[in-house]
């Protein structure tokens, strides 16, 4: 391996990082969802990394069940969204703030 | 070779990550996503994580970006950043951008410090095909495996119970409800 | 023998637990017929006993212990009664007069409201001063004294709803706190010197005491005597004391509470006669009182307050003649003047059960033809209370003057033959106004007291007039006989021959003096204005506001400054300040649950900095 894995890692904190700027600074509910699975995406290559780093198997595992899980999550996410979008007519995650004490 | 592979690789998701947080569009977002994802699966290939790559493709840019497009499209909303009426103001922004860039920073650094200068042996064959996975899968992560199944059901039903059309009408109430019904049954009859 | 003597106490206590808890409900002919019979078996079970002692030695007692009250290593006290010759005396005048004053109640009383938990507090009183008198030591008998004054409280307070009846409830109730204060440092200064606070035992003991220390505890309970039987200085709440039920005012007020101070000094004499200075204190209080309480009531207005000063006058001679030596005196004189001031306040109170309450002497008069028997009951007592022969305030006043003359205190001798002219005067006054013509009213029509009413005042008339016989030399002064053993040589025989009927004659002229003038001044009812020595005297020489002054407005100020700075301020405002406190944490954590979505994650991003930082540099 001439590349590092330290350089895969970085890349990863770095999209990381990215798309946790995204979810807080954004306030689309489908460009936050989107920034979200940026932030697994880039889980998903550190673990990688690590799997190669070990020669472990269990590290591609790992990512694989954060896909299976991702997928579940988006389609929770998108449904609840679309029926917020119904109720409300908008996707300004500040709008809705119901829980407010 | 492979640092060039890498070197793009790396460059594309990046830009791509940027086009994600900061299109004003969803749609532009989406399409960097998809940027993104390919991206990365060319570096799980670098990985030697194969059926992960194919996985990601599939998976991520075939079914979950595709649903993505489809809600993108349903709701046709209008970006809200379009109409600035942020709630929360710039000590928000501060808060987060200070955070992240420390967090970065520490992560980086501890990165650096346990990893930098690492020589790492060529793994065994077969490290990452299908069968590898696959073997895995069924032994020793059989339980997680069972779970995740479950999971999907879970997703199933939820998607299927909220994505129903709001029932509008109730028994007892035959003038609200007939007109609907008429509409569906002439729409219906004309065909 | 000694069965019955706690039932003397029980039946009253048995009324006051039956009117109390059931009255309402049975209604107010059967309370009335409770409430009486309790009181008339407690006299008949007393009287069963005197007859009893009077075959005894003369200084025979029975004692009763009902139970070991307290026992705390070296401080043992028994709950246990005391029935000697005495103790005797005051159960028959209390129960006595008690029943005359619940029969009259019950028509005085009639279609009160609070008629069954009159009767109650009226029985209750009743037992509670037959404890305070047969008690067999000093911690019982305060357990009967602190009783009284609670039952004087609610007596006084009847009517609570009056601003003016609450407020002389209380001031009844502190000023005689104050006495009792003085009195439990007694008791406990005797219980220090003594061992013990059982009287006879005390009695016996008393040479063996240093007299300083003597001399203290008895003047401290001499204090809380005062209090209790309203002298100098502690004589303040007596006349507000009036806003009380009539009846009230004549048993507990006239005839028996106030005189348990009296009482106290006598079951103490053996203490008090241990030192020559006491005796001496003893006398020239109640000398004073009495002249000072005569001055006031000559220039009082309400009836019932005349008669109130007349009391304290009038307790003031007993002392002077316990002071002077003559136990016998005081106490003879205590028995007469419950006769005749009970008789005093009932006829008054039957003028205000005929004119609906009124008892300002200036709106009365007149009313010799329509109330005959209550002006004759009026005259009777006035006669007795001036101390004309032969009515019976006559011989023991008489007595008690004599002592004082004998004992060698001329100067308090002079004081109490003045003060004799002087209570001739305000209560020839008294009657003059309240009774005589022409009247105030022309258009009032007063009706006679109903028989239930009328009875009562009908016995206490005859006692008034003829009671003094009790006392009387030409049959042997039997009173005198009775009581004079229990005080040995401490007493002193009343004079015979020259001496005595100089002396009687001499008292008998400054009653006399003080009709005359009375009459001169009065008739026609004319209440001439007495200037400033008016004022002086109807301001009581500016005692109470001296009190109101130096006592009661500095108290008042510090009541108020604790309620309305410590409390309201400081601690309402340390809770309220809390609680604000409190609240505005709450508001301020409140600002995290903005509802907002994006402010919750950034939450996470900084913990989650935190966590990461923390883990790396461990």
């Amino acid at each position: 391996m001439t590349v590092p894995p330290a350089a895969y890692v970085l890349l990863s904190t770095l999209l990381f990082v990215l798309g946790a700027l995204g979810v807080l600074l954004r306030r689309t509910a489908l460009i936050v969802f989107m920034s979200i699975e940026l932030m697994l995406n880039s889980v998903n290559l550190a673990f990688l990394s690590f799997a190669r780093m070990h020669a472990d198997l269990s590290g591609q595992l790992v990512a694989f069940f954060v896909l299976v899980v991702a997928a579940v999550e988006v389609v929770v996410g998108l449904a609840i969204l679309v029926d917020i979008f119904r109720t409300r007519d908008t996707v300004d995650v500040d709008e809705v703030d119901l829980l407010r004490g | 070779m492979e640092s060039a592979v890498f070197l793009i690789a790396s460059a594309l998701s990046l830009v791509g990550g940027v086009g994600v947080v900061t299109a004003r569009q969803p749609i532009h977002s989406a399409l960097s996503l998809l940027v993104v994802l390919a991206s990365l699966a060319v570096l799980y290939l670098l990985l030697l994580a194969e059926f992960l790559a194919v996985l990601q493709v599939i998976l991520y840019a075939g079914a979950i970006l595709v649903l993505f497009l489809f809600v993108i499209m349903l709701l046709h909303a209008h970006s809200p950043e379009l109409h600035p009426s942020p709630k929360l103001g710039r000590s928000h922004t501060a808060t987060a951008v200070i955070s992240a860039t420390l967090l970065f920073g520490l992560l980086a650094g501890a990165v650096l410090q346990a990893l930098g200068g690492r020589v790492v042996a060529p793994p065994p064959p077969g490290f990452g095909s299908p069968e590898a996975v696959g073997r895995a899968l069924f032994t020793a992560f059989l339980l997680p495996f069972e779970l995740a199944g479950l999971l999907l059901l879970v997703g199933i039903v939820t998607g299927v119970v909220l994505g129903k059309a709001p029932e509008r009408r109730e028994a007892g109430r035959p003038e609200e409800g007939r007109p609907a019904r008429e509409e569906v049954l002439t729409r219906g009859g004309r065909r | 023998m000694g069965l019955v003597v706690p039932w003397i106490i029980g039946l009253p206590l048995a009324g006051w637990i039956l009117n109390g808890l059931w009255g309402g409900r049975l209604g107010h002919r059967p309370v009335g017929w409770i409430a009486c019979s309790a009181v008339l078996g407690a006299f008949i079970l007393g009287g069963w006993e005197v007859l009893a002692l009077l075959r005894a030695p003369a200084d025979a007692a029975v004692v009763v212990r009902l139970w070991e009250w307290i026992a705390s290593g070296d401080f043992r006290i028994e709950a246990a009664l005391r029935l000697d010759r005495l103790s005797a005396l005051m159960v028959l005048v209390v129960t006595g007069v008690g029943f005359l004053i619940h029969v009259y109640s019950v028509g005085y009383m009639h279609g009160e409201e609070g008629y069954s938990r009159y009767f109650a507090y009226l029985n209750l009183f009743v037992a509670s001063m037959l404890l305070l008198v047969l008690a067999n030591n000093l911690l019982v008998l305060f357990v009967g004294w602190e009783l009284v004054g609670l039952c004087s409280y609610l007596l006084i307070g009847f009517w609570f709803e009056r601003e003016e009846a609450a407020r002389a409830g209380r001031k009844a109730f502190v000023v005689n706190r104050i006495g009792d204060a003085a009195f439990v440092l007694g008791v406990c200064l005797l219980f220090v010197l003594f061992g013990t606070l059982n009287f006879e035992e005390m009695a016996r003991r008393v040479r063996a005491v240093p007299s300083g220390q003597l001399a203290m505890a008895t003047l401290l309970l001499f204090v809380g005597a005062t209090g209790k039987s309203a002298q100098l200085p502690l004589y303040v709440w007596l006349p507000d004391a009036m806003e009380g039920p009539t009846p009230v005012s004549a048993l507990i007020h006239a005839a028996t509470m106030v005189t348990a101070g009296v009482f106290l000094v006598a079951r103490l004499w053996p203490l008090f006669a241990a030192l020559d200075i006491l005796p001496n204190i003893v006398a020239a209080v109640g000398a004073i009182t009495a002249l000072f309480a005569a001055t006031v009531a000559v220039t009082q207005v309400d009836l019932k307050r005349i008669l109130a000063y007349s009391t304290i006058s009038q307790i003031g001679y007993m002392f002077l003649g316990l002071g002077a030596g003559s136990a016998t005196s005081g106490l003879f004189h205590l028995t007469t003047h419950a006769f005749f001031k009970a008789l005093l306040f009932l006829s008054a109170g039957s003028v205000m059960h005929a004119l609906s309450g009124v008892i300002d002497v200036r709106r009365l008069g007149g009313l010799g033809r329509a109330m005959p028997l209550t002006t004759a009951s009026f005259l009777v007592g006035a006669c007795a209370l001036s101390g004309i022969p032969p009515f019976a305030g006559f011989f023991s006043k008489e007595h008690i003057l004599e002592s004082a003359y004998h004992a060698g205190l001329i100067h308090l001798w002079l004081v109490g033959v003045v003060t004799a002219g002087l209570t001739a005067l305000y209560i020839t006054r008294a009657a003059i106004l309240a009774f005589g013509d022409p009247p105030a009213d022309p258009h009032a029509h007063p009706h006679e007291a109903p028989p239930v009413m009328a009875w009562p005042m009908i016995v206490l008339l005859i006692l008034s007039a003829a009671g003094g016989f009790l006392g009387a030399q030409a049959l042997g002064d039997p009173f005198h006989q009775y009581l004079a053993p229990l005080f040995e040589k401490k007493t002193v025989p009343p004079a015979r021959g020259l001496d005595g009927l100089v002396l009687g004659a001499v008292s008998v002229a400054a009653a006399a003096a003080g009709i005359v003038v009375a009459w001169a001044v009065y008739r026609g009812r004319r209440d001439p204005d007495l200037g400033a020595v008016g004022v002086f005297l109807r301001r009581q020489w500016y005692i109470e506001d001296l009190y109101r002054a130096v006592v009661v407005a500095p108290a008042e100020a510090v009541a108020r400054f604790c309620a309305g700075v410590v409390d309201l301020r400081w601690i309402d405002g340390v809770l309220n300040g809390l609680a604000a406190w409190i609240a505005r944490i709450g508001t301020g954590v409140r600002r995290w649950q903005s509802g907002y979505v994006r402010q919750y994650a950034a939450v996470f991003l900084v913990g989650t900095v935190l966590a990461v930082s923390y883990w790396l540099f461990r």
